[in-house]
């Protein structure tokens, strides 16, 4: 594709394509280097000594984000009701979380915590960025130790207003401006309305 | 990998057995995976399952094909299956990109399970880079098809009859005229590694692929499935008509963003 001046640009597609890599046949070294990262990529989920697994868990609600982790910070957590019980520790490109449990807002960091008066009511406050490789991962690792019997799950999330898709413009959506999605196993009341078609949400809190 | 919906009645699963499952490749302008929105939006078919992977990359969202408040909270995400017995047609839409490095897994899951469910047949939609065309390619359709040798015995007669043309081949060292000729499908994503691992374990398989660019792909979306009517006959094709008679799902509504703010003029 040649632009106005005349330099070939390759246009990126909207079908996320990444061909060269995948026609090329794998050579040892490489399938060695793919093997290296991949396993540096590894999601580890740490839980406390005192921490029963599987997890006997009847609530669990997980933030992910910056902001979501801020609102659960601001109004829900507290040194006195909560413990932290886990933490998830991993490494790509965009952050780093580590094994330790004294954070500052301003770091990344995955932290489970455990309401004291309720020991099955789980909360996971998740500032980092999970990369795409490592959803499905976060997911099974994290699921995996709890016994899922009974389990409510209530993810909270924010997406950029520029991504929402309205046929009004998005200048005139009311403040606070909150969606849900729910499963049709969900019965209680929804506090907001549903996220309306074409919007739909990606990443971990979408897997 | 599939999960079936829990419709009660505590079946096994559906049964494709002698279907022919019709299913997109994530490719250049998303013309497959449009196409097949088109056909589960006109057909009304119904959703029997999913696909449970770590290929594709999470997305979620409520029902793409509402049609009416009571229908439209149906959680909706990015690799499910639907059915329509009546035609013996199975679909599979794929809804998000794949993630680096899952292309293969992917295709061995998927091929695994076409023969296990049994699926006759396999049908591809896909699309391929307009601007890698040659001097040939540039005059005629910009439509193409592939057989694998065993869909090739059964139907290649009938293919023949629509008069239907054939992806080339191309040199495996372009410029160097006396090199072997590969199959090269540029923009096509897991196109040529399904069709060449079908060709390889006697699945029958088509693909039917379009060239095209990215920008607004819904008119290429209606070539590619007119063009894949004039075979599988999905829904009847009025000579006579200009406008098809494909039913444009809710969820393509806003595909280039909100509305403007009035304050902008």
């Amino acid at each position: 594709m040649a632009t106005f001046f005349g330099e070939v640009v390759v246009a990126p597609s909207r079908a996320g394509l990444d061909e060269e890599e995948e026609a090329r046949e794998e050579t040892p070294e490489d399938r060695e280097i793919r093997r290296e990262i991949e396993k540096k990529r590894e999601i580890e989920v740490l839980w406390s000594g005192g921490v029963q697994q599987p997890l006997v868990c009847s609530r669990f609600i997980v933030a992910i984000g910056r902001n979501a982790a801020a609102f659960l910070s601001s109004f829900i957590l507290d040194s006195v009701c909560w413990e932290v019980v886990g933490v998830v520790k991993l490494w790509n490109e965009w952050c780093r979380t580590s094994s330790t449990t004294n954070v500052l807002p301003t770091d990344s960091f995955c932290l489970f915590y455990r309401l004291i008066s309720d020991p099955t009511v789980l909360l996971c406050q998740c500032s980092c960025y999970v990369a795409e490789d490592q959803q499905f991962q976060w997911l099974e690792k994290v699921f995996g130790s709890m016994q899922k019997k009974g389990l409510q799950v209530t993810i909270l999330s924010t997406c950029p207003v520029a991504d929402y898709k309205t046929q009004e413009s998005t200048l005139t959506l009311v403040s606070p401006f909150l969606k849900a999605l729910k499963t049709k196993e969900f019965q209680e009341q929804v506090c907001c309305p549903l996220l309306e078609q074409p919007n739909i949400v990606r990443d971990l809190p979408a897997a | 990998m599939f999960v079936p919906c829990d419709r009660g009645g505590g079946s096994a699963g559906p049964d494709f057995k002698g279907f022919i499952l019709l299913m997109p490749a994530v490719s250049v302008g998303n013309v497959g995976q449009l196409a097949i929105d088109l056909v589960i939006s006109t057909l009304d078919m119904t959703k029997v399952g999913y696909f449970y992977t770590d290929c594709l990359v999470p997305m979620v969202g409520n029902n793409p094909y509402a049609t009416a408040e009571e229908n439209s909270t149906e959680l909706s995400i990015n690799a499910e299956v639907y059915s329509l017995p009546s035609k013996k047609l199975v679909v599979l839409q794929i809804r998000s990109p794949f993630i680096k490095n899952k292309y293969r897994p992917f295709c061995e899951a998927l091929l695994s399970w076409v023969k296990s469910s049994r699926c006759a047949r396999v049908v591809l939609l896909s699309s391929s880079h307009a601007y890698q065309r040659d001097d040939e390619q540039l005059l005629g359709t910009p439509l193409r098809y592939l057989l694998t040798p065993d869909l090739e015995k059964a139907v290649g007669g009938h293919v023949k009859e629509l008069n239907w043309k054939e992806m080339e081949k191309v040199a495996s060292y372009p410029g160097i005229s006396d090199t072997d000729k590969v199959l090269h499908i540029p923009g096509g994503g897991i196109t040529k590694l399904l069709f060449t691992e079908s060709c390889s374990e006697g699945i029958q398989m088509a693909v039917l692929l379009k060239f095209c660019s990215e920008g607004d792909n819904i008119p290429d979306a209606f070539v590619l499935v007119n063009y894949l009517n004039e075979w599988l006959q999905l829904i009847k094709s009025e000579v006579s008509t200009v406008q098809s008679k494909w039913k444009i799902p809710s969820s393509w509504r806003l595909l280039f963003g909100s509305g403007l703010p009035p304050a902008l003029f």
